[in-house]
Formats: structure tokens, sequence, C-alpha cells
């Protein structure tokens, strides 16, 4: 148990990072702050990726190349896995993406009514519903 | 498993994030939660240079540190500059959903490969193979990730380039950037 757990230290703190993402983006009725516990919540995940493909003594997954046609292969040089790095580099630029949308969300909510916190927002809602007789 | 000297960078990297992400958590202006983002990304900017992933360090400080914070600076500029406080209720239902989801992945935890080895189904499996095949296919690019991103899986970067289309078009449409404040001066 032990073992395993110091085998697996840094996927334990990553866990917890990830929590306090999610616990930021519950915890708070402000929707620019829920924004940003998104963004954590995602860069803690690209950590937990990263980490997975980290190879102790290994060099970033870069050929030597004497001139720049030639990449050549060192077999008895350790690289880290290129794979994760593909994959999250693709995830950070959709993320931002996602995160544009969010906040021209936000901002429209803004012009709409005049608050971001979501208790007000709701409350707006229903004076409204109780104004049309719904 | 003897480890590596980069595994310092690691516990005192680790250290400063849960300290940005506690503070993040606690704050209640917004100005200083959207700068310590940044910070964080910054931080793990530089983890994921420490763990040889040196463009996904160079993208996340360009992108994450960069252009994510001026996003958020913006839309704290249009909104507001302060959160509310909120109700005890909302953080104990919080806390009661982290912690179920936390002990949901800590179960998983036995599955995660070892950290730091090179004999894992993670990273002896299909990586592996395209560093081989980059040496055989593509001498002209040194950087596996590169050859990787825009050749072995060039459909995934053009599906990325249209989400990336989508959200511009989505951002423009809902900011109304062509005419709809023209529309009202006139």
């Amino acid at each position: 148990m032990l073992e395993m757990l110091s085998e697996r230290f840094v996927y334990v703190v990553i866990i917890v990072l990830m929590m306090t993402g999610l616990y930021a983006l519950i915890a708070t009725g402000n929707l620019v702050k829920r924004m940003v516990g998104l963004t954590i919540f995602q860069t803690s995940v690209f950590l937990l990726y990263i980490t997975m493909g980290k190879v102790f003594g290994g060099v970033p997954p870069i050929l030597d190349y004497k001139d720049l046609s030639n990449g050549t292969l060192d077999p008895n040089q350790l690289y880290s896995n290129p794979l994760p790095h593909v994959l999250i580099l693709t995830a950070i630029v959709v993320g931002v993406a996602t995160l544009a949308m969010g906040l021209a969300l936000v901002v429209r909510i803004r012009e709409a009514y005049g608050t971001i916190e979501d208790d007000a927002i709701s409350e707006a809602d229903y004076s409204l519903e109780l104004e049309k007789g719904v | 498993m003897m480890g590596d000297l980069t595994q310092y960078f690691d516990y005192v990297l680790m250290a400063m994030l849960l300290a940005v992400g506690v503070a993040v958590i606690r704050l209640r202006n917004l100005f200083a939660i959207v700068m310590l983002t940044g910070v964080y990304s910054l931080l793990s900017a530089a983890w994921f240079t420490s763990l040889d992933a040196l463009d996904v360090g160079f993208t996340e400080a360009a992108v994450g540190a960069g252009i994510s914070t001026v996003l958020l600076l913006a839309a704290m500029l249009l909104t507001s500059r302060e959160c509310d406080k909120v109700s005890v209720s909302r953080h104990w239902a919080a806390l009661a959903v982290c912690v179920a989801a936390g002990a949901v992945l800590l179960y998983a935890l036995p599955d995660m490969p070892v950290y730091g080895s090179p004999d894992t189904p993670v990273n002896a499996g299909v990586g592996m193979e395209y560093m081989d095949r980059t040496a055989d296919d593509l001498k002209k690019i040194p950087n596996v990730v590169t050859a990787v991103l825009g050749s072995y899986r060039g459909f995934d970067t053009m599906g990325e380039v249209f989400v990336v289309f989508a959200a511009g078009v989505g951002v423009a449409l809902l900011m109304g950037l062509s005419g709809r404040r023209r529309e009202e001066d006139e």
C-alpha cells in the first residue's frame, strides 16, 4: 500500500489540484470565477496526462541530428513519451476556445441581466415569470 | 525505481500550485483571482518543461498564461470586480462533491502507471512506436511531437482548427461585433 502510494504520489497531488478547481467551480455564484475554476481543473488534467508520459532519466522526444536532413534515434537514450504531449497540445488550444466562448456568454448575461451572480439571475428570471403570470 | 533529479522540481511546483489553488478559492477580488490563474498556468508551464514536455510548456505559457489571462481580464472589466459572498450550505455542497469525486479518482489510483517508469503500458506502447517511425519516415523533422501532430495525427489537428474556428464565429455572433452597436447609434 505504502509503496503503491509512493510510486504514484504525483497523481495523488494532481487529483487534489483537480478537486481544488472543482471546488472553486461549485462554491461560487460568480460566473467569471466559475470560468476560472474550470480553467484550473483543466490545467490540472493536463498535468495528469503529462506526468504519465514522463520517463526518469529520459530526454525530451527530440531526435539527434547532425544536419537538419538526418534525424536519428539513439538506441541507448531514454526518451519521454511524445504522445501525451501531442494530445495535450490540442487540448490546450481547445480549452482556450471554450474559455473564450464561455466568457462571451458571461458578458452577454451581464448585458441582459446587469449582474453575473447566479442567485440574482435566477431571482430576475423568477420575478419575470411572476409578471407574466406563468 | 531510483528516481530522477527533476523530482525535486515536482515537489516545489506541486506545493506552489496547491498554494495558488487554495488562494483562488479563498479570494473574492476578481482581479486577484484572474492574475493568480495566470500564475497557476505559468507554474504548470514550468512543470511541463521539467517533465520533458517542451512544446506543451511553450503552449501553456503563451496560450494558458497569456491569452487566457487577457480574455479573463477583458471579461472582468466588462462585468464586475468583486464576487458576492456565498452561503455556507453551498460550501458544504461543493465539499461533498469534491470529496466524492476525489474518492472515486483515488480508488482508481492503483491502476495508474508507476510514475517515471519506461516499462508501463503508457510509455512502452504506441508513443515509442511513433519515436521509431519518425526516425525512419520523417528524417527532416527532429521534433517527434511536431511530426506526430502534423503528420501521423494530422486529422486531430484539423479538427482542432475547426473547433477554434467555431469558437471564433460563436464569440463574434454573441458579442455582435458586426453591427448591433452601429444600428443602435443610428
